[in-house]
């Protein structure tokens, strides 16, 4: 038996929509069964992490207690004092799984990442929201079960969206009146829809059909023509933009409908990106829970310090500073790779160019025509400008030239 | 109250530089554009110090802070 990726293929539903039967009849009756939920969530975390050789199991319940370890000492370290450099290390302590398993493909050391399982990163982004929030004293109480239960929220564990523990809270101790849970059992079986047309159908058709063709195609220009640039890359852009796009997509809307039918309204992760007409407005479209987390966890909390301790004097270079800050941290986050660095220092370019064209518009209002042609501009070169950072991301210029 | 919205006016119109900002008390400023998170940040640092206030990052719940209606009834639960 190997581990089952949740949500990889069309027959995982059946078994999941079977094991979600009786939390549904459940909520439909008015009732939330704390112990059956406990049953299916170690069901799936069985099948996700347990199968095979058990590695990534182990390493998700040693996660897990060191996590724990690290927020509870620090939620009583707090209860009596608040000094900002203890803060700091509980927040790099939380931190130090993720940076050994990112950490671990650079040093080519295998033993190195004990923590390593599919979803990791998710799971720090909610402890890391635990440490910042009991900081600021945002979450008054918190019992070892439910922040376990937070953390591992089976629809999302794998790849978010990314919830926050006091919207998710809200959720869990409630149980939807008849028509409200009507209402999130109509808009679960809608998003499962669209999920498995996006997933299963137009992402297959661009990651699985074409995707192949045209690396090899792409890469068959390796050392013919100058840096390997041909027109295949052109359309490797476009298709993997895409691939990337539908498939992450569907992936999010099968976690946001199966949390639906839990009666949790898990946030959404994407809303039409492609039609955002500048960068600051694709990335308020695109991955939203994570980018929103990086906003209101890093990027706002750093503008707040740098502006309340007046380091520097002008707001341009203080957002700039911000922009830099935040997407090199987001490139990062995502691998150890030149072109994921890349990526990030493209887009936190970007941002500093958008926001310099939109203090030009803002001092030539008149002179700047705005109409709908203007706007059909703004979503096609926002659209190109998205398709060659997500060209960049892919690698395949890591392939093509190295 | 209406002292505090004009003075949370004032504060819009500085840090976008629009002279609209906030004509509408019940405009929401997030939707429609006219702060993102770097004037949200300047408009929370200069309500600190207007009001004397203190105002947790984290407890900023954008919902609760989107209109200059809804920012003058935290101003007021915050004093």
């Amino acid at each position: 038996m190997n581990n089952i990726t949740p949500y990889s293929s069309p027959h995982y539903f059946i078994y999941l929509l079977i094991l979600l039967l009786p939390i549904i009849i459940g909520l439909w009756f008015g009732k939330r069964f704390k112990i059956y939920d406990f049953f299916a969530t170690v069901v799936i975390l069985i099948t996700a992490f347990f199968g095979g050789n058990m590695k990534q199991g182990i390493s998700l319940i040693f996660y897990i207690l060191f996590e724990m370890v690290v927020i509870f000492t620090y939620r009583a370290y707090r209860k009596k004092y608040n000094n900002f450099w203890v803060f700091t290390l509980f927040v790099i302590l939380a931190i130090v799984p993720l940076v050994f398993v990112k950490l671990d493909p650079l040093l080519n050391n295998a033993t190195i990442s004990l923590f390593g399982f599919m979803g990791i990163s998710y799971l720090t982004f909610k402890s890391v929201e635990i440490v910042m929030e009991s900081r600021d004293g945002v979450i008054k109480e918190l019992k070892p079960f439910e922040f376990v239960r937070f953390l591992l929220f089976f629809p999302t564990i794998t790849s978010g969206p990314i919830d926050r523990f006091k919207r998710f809270q809200k959720d869990v101790l409630n149980v939807p009146s008849r028509d409200e849970y009507v209402e999130l059992l109509h808009s679960g079986v809608n998003k499962l829809m669209k999920g498995l047309l996006y997933k299963f159908i137009i992402g297959y058709f661009f990651g699985t059909l074409l995707l192949p063709k045209i690396e090899i195609l792409t890469l068959s220009y390796r050392g013919q023509t100058p840096l390997g640039l041909s027109w295949a890359l052109v359309a490797y852009m476009y298709v993997y933009s895409m691939y990337l796009f539908f498939d992450f997509a569907g992936y999010s809307l099968f976690a946001v409908a199966i949390s639906n039918f839990m009666g949790i309204k898990t946030p959404m992760n994407f809303n039409a990106p492609f039609k955002s007409k500048n960068i600051k407005d694709f990335w308020n479209r695109w991955h939203m829970t994570l980018s929103f987390w990086f906003r209101d966890f890093i990027y706002m909390r750093l503008m707040f310090t740098i502006i309340k301790h007046k380091w520097f004097k002008s707001r341009v270079t203080i957002a700039n500073l911000g922009y830099v800050t935040l997407f090199l941290i987001m490139g990062f986050w995502h691998g150890e790779t030149w072109y994921y660095i890349v990526y990030g220092i493209f887009h936190a370019l970007a941002m500093i160019t958008n926001d310099a064209w939109l203090r030009l518009k803002k001092r030539h209002r008149k002179s700047i025509p705005s109409n709908k042609f203007t706007h059909a501009f703004a979503v096609f070169l926002t659209f190109n400008v998205v398709c060659f950072s997500f060209m960049i991301f892919s690698g395949i210029l890591d392939k093509l030239w190295f | 109250m209406d002292d505090i919205k004009a003075k949370i006016v004032d504060i819009l119109k500085d840090v976008t530089g629009l002279d609209d900002a906030g004509q509408d008390a019940d405009q929401d400023l997030f939707k429609d554009g006219v702060l993102d998170s770097m004037a949200t940040v300047e408009v929370l640092v200069t309500l600190q110090d207007t009001f004397g206030i203190t105002v947790p990052v984290s407890e900023f719940d954008r919902s609760q802070w989107s209109t200059v209606n809804k920012i003058a009834q935290q101003v007021q639960e915050l004093e």
